[in-house]
């Protein structure tokens, strides 16, 4: 029993790293209708740009936000450099455009930084937290991955619901044609959109790398997970991504704690094709579907 | 290969039945691969064994050309499928040593095309970027099957594999010269195969799917079933193709079958042109020696080995990032164009560009 809840718990911290990635998937889906094959690529990169700032200044919070503002330029500049020419092609063309982006950056990384597997330092201990005699599986470092990952998701609502920013994002998502005969800038807010979600990629690379380490290829599986976790929660509600993430969070705990950690990955993947079987627009959407 | 083939079929007055030609065209291209072979190996042996992957990477392009060229399916999983054949030969030989290759490769084959049912049934109900995510989830997640289960598929270390000995009456035959000559056979047994397929209904119904399902359906053409048709097909090419690769490198494991070999596979079929059976053979080529040209280029500026050991897939990326931005609607339009504007160039009215061959 008490091994259950030891893997709850941290079903539970791996579910919001999870849940991170699937944000940042869901917000780009939303805006562009592309899903970004680079996204962990991306987070990835940001990550080993906040190793380099960290190992330079030997502050963790100047890597943290490095990363993060690393995150939001890469984001943008794929964006505005690269996607904007395949949004309106066929649906194939942003699939191989982004994989190759995922390529080029797995071959960049490398390069400048070495393929060696490298140790992420963390802010806070990773190991359990001790109360009195009784320790808690969750660490102080999974706490601060729950707090930081449901801070941005707060955030992010505040920003779509309550902002001016946030409803021209959204009026661009939802007809861009409208948007702009309304005099809002579209193609800047795609940008911005973009960024925006890095942001969200980048935050996810920088809270899983203290576990799982450091290698140019690392987030490939956490790709899998935020993909399959986004499709859980529709695609489309970022609502539904941190539930899709928590799910698959809690889902491959049990399954690396019972049945063997190396059977996590094709364990997304059977439950990402059980929920395409039985609900092909997820778990969590409005029964109003919009197709593009 | 089946539009190459059209033109020299004019010049060579080969059969007008396409079974024939296709299969005459294969045994005279395939003789003179082995032959070439032969002599390339009286003074390069490592380049023999090169031109064997080669081989068995066109295998699985032709293979992925089919389903993501012809039926528009994508896979990013193809590799994970070539893992699913390259064990299942490890497997065979480890329980029955003396079998004949042909009986594991075809066997390998099988266990293949059970596999790829599976996916393919599952894959038929998934379309455009929901598709690529399933088969990426393969591709990063099926090697973790092969270390769980270490004491059927021997964990990281893998498999050992058995290199093929020549019968006794090639025995001075080098041995990678010989497998090299093996490969062949299924090369063009594969290749005459899907040239023809291409040209039988289940080919035009591949094209109908790909390009309108509705219109398809209405037709009377059975989406699903075509789909699963065409992805067990092409798992069928990934199961050959992965035994050869088994034979060739005499390891099945994990790290043989990583999320950059299914993207090389589609790196290959985006090189060679979506779609083009022939595009197959010289976009596995640039895959297999594009390493090696880089290498020789290093020579010259002498770069850090990080770098040069990266710089293919960043090329391979590259391509994919250039060929998307180059024909923003479509590659298969943009290349076939492209193709049809060269040949036009190059050999003015002396075949007819309009050839099916080339969407094929």
């Amino acid at each position: 029993m008490s091994y259950f809840i030891v893997l709850t718990l941290t079903g539970v911290a791996a579910g919001m790293i999870y849940a991170a990635l699937a944000l940042a998937l869901v917000l780009i889906w939303r805006a562009t209708r592309v899903v970004n094959f680079a996204q962990g690529a991306l987070a990835m990169t940001t990550t080993y740009v906040a190793l380099a700032v960290i190992t330079a200044t030997g502050n963790y919070w100047l890597g943290f936000v490095g990363a993060l503002a690393a995150g939001f330029l890469l984001g943008a500049l794929a964006e505005r450099f690269l996607v904007r020419w395949v949004e309106s092609g066929p649906q194939l063309n942003p699939v191989i455009l982004t994989l190759g982006l995922l390529l080029v950056l797995e071959a960049v990384v490398p390069m400048i930084w070495g393929a060696q597997i490298r140790a992420f330092p963390a802010p806070f201990s990773i190991s359990a937290t001790q109360f009195g005699t009784t320790y808690i599986a969750l660490s102080p470092f999974n706490m601060f991955t729950i707090a930081v990952v449901l801070a941005v998701m707060v955030g992010l609502l505040v920003l779509f619901r309550y902002t001016g920013l946030g409803l021209s994002m959204r009026a661009a998502a939802f007809s861009p044609a409208i948007a702009r005969l309304l005099g809002v800038r579209v193609g800047r807010l795609l940008t911005f959109g973009w960024g925006l979600a890095s942001v969200a990629g980048a935050l996810a690379g920088l809270l899983v790398a203290p576990t799982l380490l450091l290698s140019p290829n690392n987030m490939d599986a956490i790709l899998v997970y935020g993909f399959t976790a986004a499709v859980l929660g529709g695609l489309d509600s970022p609502v539904g991504a941190l539930v899709g993430g928590l799910s698959i969070g809690l889902a491959l705990s049990y399954i690396g704690g019972y049945l063997g950690p190396d059977l996590e990955t094709i364990g997304a993947l059977v439950i990402l094709i059980v929920v395409l079987m039985i609900r092909p627009h997820g778990l969590f959407v409005h029964a109003a579907e919009r197709r593009v | 290969m089946s539009r190459s083939g059209r033109g020299l079929a004019g010049a060579l007055r080969l059969p007008r039945s396409t079974l024939l030609r296709n299969a005459l065209l294969g045994i005279l291209l395939g003789g003179a691969a082995g032959v070439a072979l032969w002599f390339i190996d009286s003074f390069n042996p490592f380049l023999v064994y090169e031109l064997s992957g080669v081989t068995y990477l066109a295998i699985a392009a032709a293979g992925l050309t089919v389903l993501t060229g012809l039926n528009g399916q994508i896979s990013l999983g193809h590799g994970a499928l070539m893992g699913i054949g390259a064990y299942s030969t490890a497997l065979f030989l480890k329980n029955y040593a003396d079998l004949n290759p042909g009986l594991v490769i075809a066997g390998s084959m099988l266990v293949t095309i059970v596999g790829s049912f599976a996916v393919g049934a599952a894959a038929a109900r998934l379309r455009g970027p929901y598709l690529a995510g399933a088969t990426l989830g393969l591709a990063v997640g099926l090697p973790g099957v092969a270390v769980r289960f270490s004491s059927v598929f021997g964990g990281d270390a893998g498999l050992s594999v058995p290199a093929v000995t020549p019968p006794d009456a090639f025995s001075t035959v080098p041995q990678e010269l010989w497998f090299a000559w093996v490969g062949i056979v299924p090369a063009v047994l594969t290749f005459v195969l899907l040239a023809n397929l291409v040209r039988t209904r289940y080919g035009r119904d591949f094209r109908a799917i790909r390009e309108d399902e509705v219109a398809s359906a209405l037709y009377g053409i059975r989406v699903a079933r075509t789909q699963i048709l065409a992805f067990v097909l092409s798992g069928a090419c990934a199961g050959v193709a992965g035994s050869l690769m088994a034979y060739t490198s005499n390891i099945a494991a994990p790290g043989s079958f990583p999320l950059t070999l299914s993207l090389e596979l589609l790196a290959v079929i985006v090189i060679g042109g979506l779609g083009s059976l022939a595009g197959a053979i010289w976009g596995a080529v640039v895959i297999v020696f594009a390493p090696d040209w880089i290498g020789s280029l290093n020579d010259s500026f002498h770069l850090p080995g990080t770098i040069r050991n990266e710089l293919p897939l960043a090329l391979f990326g590259t391509v994919f990032i250039v060929a998307m931005l180059v024909f923003p609607y479509g590659i298969q339009g943009g290349l076939i164009r492209l193709w049809r504007l060269r040949s036009r160039l190059r050999s003015r009215g002396q075949s007819e560009a309009t050839s099916s061959g080339a969407e094929a």
